[in-house]
C-alpha cells in the first residue's frame, strides 16, 4: 500500500511503526512537501496478514532470521526444537535482570531473540545487556512482536 | 481532481515491500541452486500413501548413493520423520540456515514434526476469529521458509511430500516461481482416479512435467484400474504398482525409474 497527499500530489513517506501489543499495528506517514502526517491503523486481522507475508512495514531493521516466521508465530513449538545459541558473544554480557527477562521468552524463539540482542549490543559497543538495552533494541529494531 | 494510481506512485518507499518479497524469492532460489531436481509427490486424494511412497523412494535413492532431501510439506499432518526413522534431533542453533535432520541412509529432511510438541497441532499466534483469512498465508510462509532457510546443500533430488488437495501445490509453484516436476500417487479405485485426475490437470495447467504414476495398495480390497486409466489419459508411465507388503526391491525399482 502507498499513501498519497492529495493536496500536494506527493507520495507520503514512512515515518514510524508501533505494535501496541493488542494485535494491532500503527504506522505513520508524512508528506515530504507539506509535512502533513497520517496514521494507518490496522486491525488484528490485517496485522496478521502482513505478518504472514514475512515483511516489515517501514522496512527490515534486522536481517531475516532462519525460520523467522515459524519461530515467531507458531505457538505449539517444542521447547527443545532448537539448540540455544552458543554463538561467540564477544565481550557482551547479560545482567541478571536481563537474563531473567530473556528466560521468560519461549524457548522456541529464544535463541533467535538472544542473537538479535547480542548483535545489537556488539554493533553499538555495549558490553552488558540490561533490561533498558533490551527496551531500546525492541523500540529501535521494531521487535515489539517478539 | 485526478488522483494518481498505485503504479503511478514511483517515489522511493522506505517499506520496500516489493523488494522484501523479491529478497524472499531470491533467498529460495539461492538456497535451491544446488538442487538438481525438485519433485512434488502429490495426489489430490487423501490416504493413498503419498508420504509412505515419498519416504521409501527417498531411502531407496539414498542407498544408491544419490543425495536426497525430503521436505515434508504436510504441515498439519507431518509423518515423514517417523517414516524415515529419523533419530531424535535438536536443530543446531541456526547461523544463516537451519541444518536438516538426516536419516540413517543419508536422507536430509525438514518437517513440522521436528518442531512441534508431541501430539500438538500446528497453531499460530493471531486472532482466532476468521482465522481462515490468514492461516493459509501463514502456512505458505512456513513452506517458503522450509525451502529457503534450510541448508539443503547439493542434492540430486528434493522430494516434496504434499498434503491432500491442490492448495499446497499452488503455493509451491508461486514460491518457486515455476512448476516442479510431479510424481502422482493413487490407489486403484475409480474414486481415487477421479480425484487424482483433477490434481494432475491442475499440475499440467501450471506447467509441471508429470513424471509418472505410482499405484499404491494394489492387490487386495481396492479394486480398479486408476493407474492405467490415468497413464493412458495423460500419456505418462505407471512407474510402480506397490503391493500391500512391498519389498526393498519395489522401492529400488521405482527409484531407478524416476
Amino acid at each position: 500500500m502507498k499513501f498519497l497527499c492529495v493536496a500536494c500530489d506527493q507520495q507520503m513517506t514512512f515515518e514510524e511503526r508501533a505494535l501496541p501489543g493488542d494485535g494491532t499495528l500503527a504506522a505513520t506517514f508524512k508528506c515530504p512537501k507539506c509535512g502533513r502526517v497520517v496514521a494507518m491503523l490496522t486491525n488484528p486481522m490485517e496485522t496478521q496478514l502482513v505478518a504472514s507475508l514475512g515483511v516489515e512495514i517501514g522496512g527490515r531493521t534486522v536481517p531475516a532470521q532462519p525460520l523467522e516466521t515459524v519461530r515467531k508465530m507458531v505457538t505449539t513449538g517444542r521447547d527443545d526444537a532448537f539448540e540455544d545459541g552458543k554463538r561467540e558473544t564477544g565481550n557482551v554480557g547479560w545482567s541478571l535482570d536481563a537474563q531473567e527477562r530473556l528466560a521468560r521468552v519461549p524457548n522456541f524463539v529464544r535463541g533467535m531473540v538472544k542473537r538479535i540482542y547480542i548483535d545489537y549490543a556488539r554493533e553499538r559497543g555495549i558490553s552488558e545487556i540490561t533490561p533498558a538495552i533490551m527496551d531500546s533494541a525492541r523500540s529501535e529494531l521494531g521487535l515489539e512482536g517478539m | 481532481m485526478r488522483i494518481r494510481t498505485y503504479h503511478e506512485l514511483t517515489e522511493a518507499d522506505r517499506s520496500g515491500l516489493p523488494e522484501q518479497i523479491g529478497a524472499q524469492r531470491r533467498r529460495v532460489a539461492e538456497r535451491l541452486a544446488g538442487v538438481k531436481r525438485i519433485v512434488a509427490v502429490m495426489s489430490g486424494k487423501g490416504g493413498v500413501g503419498k508420504s509412505y511412497v515419498t519416504a521409501h523412494v527417498a531411502r531407496a535413492l539414498a542407498r544408491t548413493g544419490r543425495a536426497v532431501g525430503v521436505l515434508d510439506a504436510d504441515l498439519n499432518g507431518p509423518t515423514i520423520p517417523r517414516l524415515l526413522s529419523l533419530p531424535a534431533f535438536q536443530i543446531p542453533h541456526p547461523e544463516g540456515a537451519v541444518t536438516p535432520a538426516v536419516s540413517a541412509e543419508g536422507v536430509r529432511c525438514i518437517s513440522m514434526a521436528l518442531l512441534l510438541e508431541d501430539g500438538a497441532p500446528l497453531e499460530f499466534k493471531g486472532p482466532s476469529a476468521e482465522s481462515f483469512v490468514w492461516r493459509g498465508a501463514m502456512e505458505a510462509a512456513a513452506l517458503r521458509e522450509f525451502l529457503g532457510d534450510v541448508a539443503w546443500g547439493t542434492l540430486d533430488i528434493l522430494l516434496l511430500d504434499l498434503p491432500p488437495g491442490m492448495q499446497r501445490y499452488v503455493e509451491l509453484c508461486d514460491i518457486l516461481g515455476g512448476a516442479p516436476e510431479v510424481l502422482t500417487v493413487t490407489i486403484p479405485t475409480p474414486e481415487s482416479r477421479d480425484a487424482v485426475r483433477r490434481a494432475m490437470r491442475t499440475a499440467l495447467d501450471r506447467g509441471s512435467r508429470l513424471v509418472g504414476i505410482v499405484e499404491n495398495m494394489v492387490g487386495r480390497e481396492f479394486a480398479g484400474t486408476a493407474a492405467d486409466d490415468l497413464a493412458k489419459e495423460f500419456a505418462i508411465p505407471v512407474l510402480a504398482r506397490v503391493p500391500w507388503h512391498p519389498t526393498p526391491d519395489t522401492w529400488s525399482a521405482l527409484g531407478s525409474r524416476l
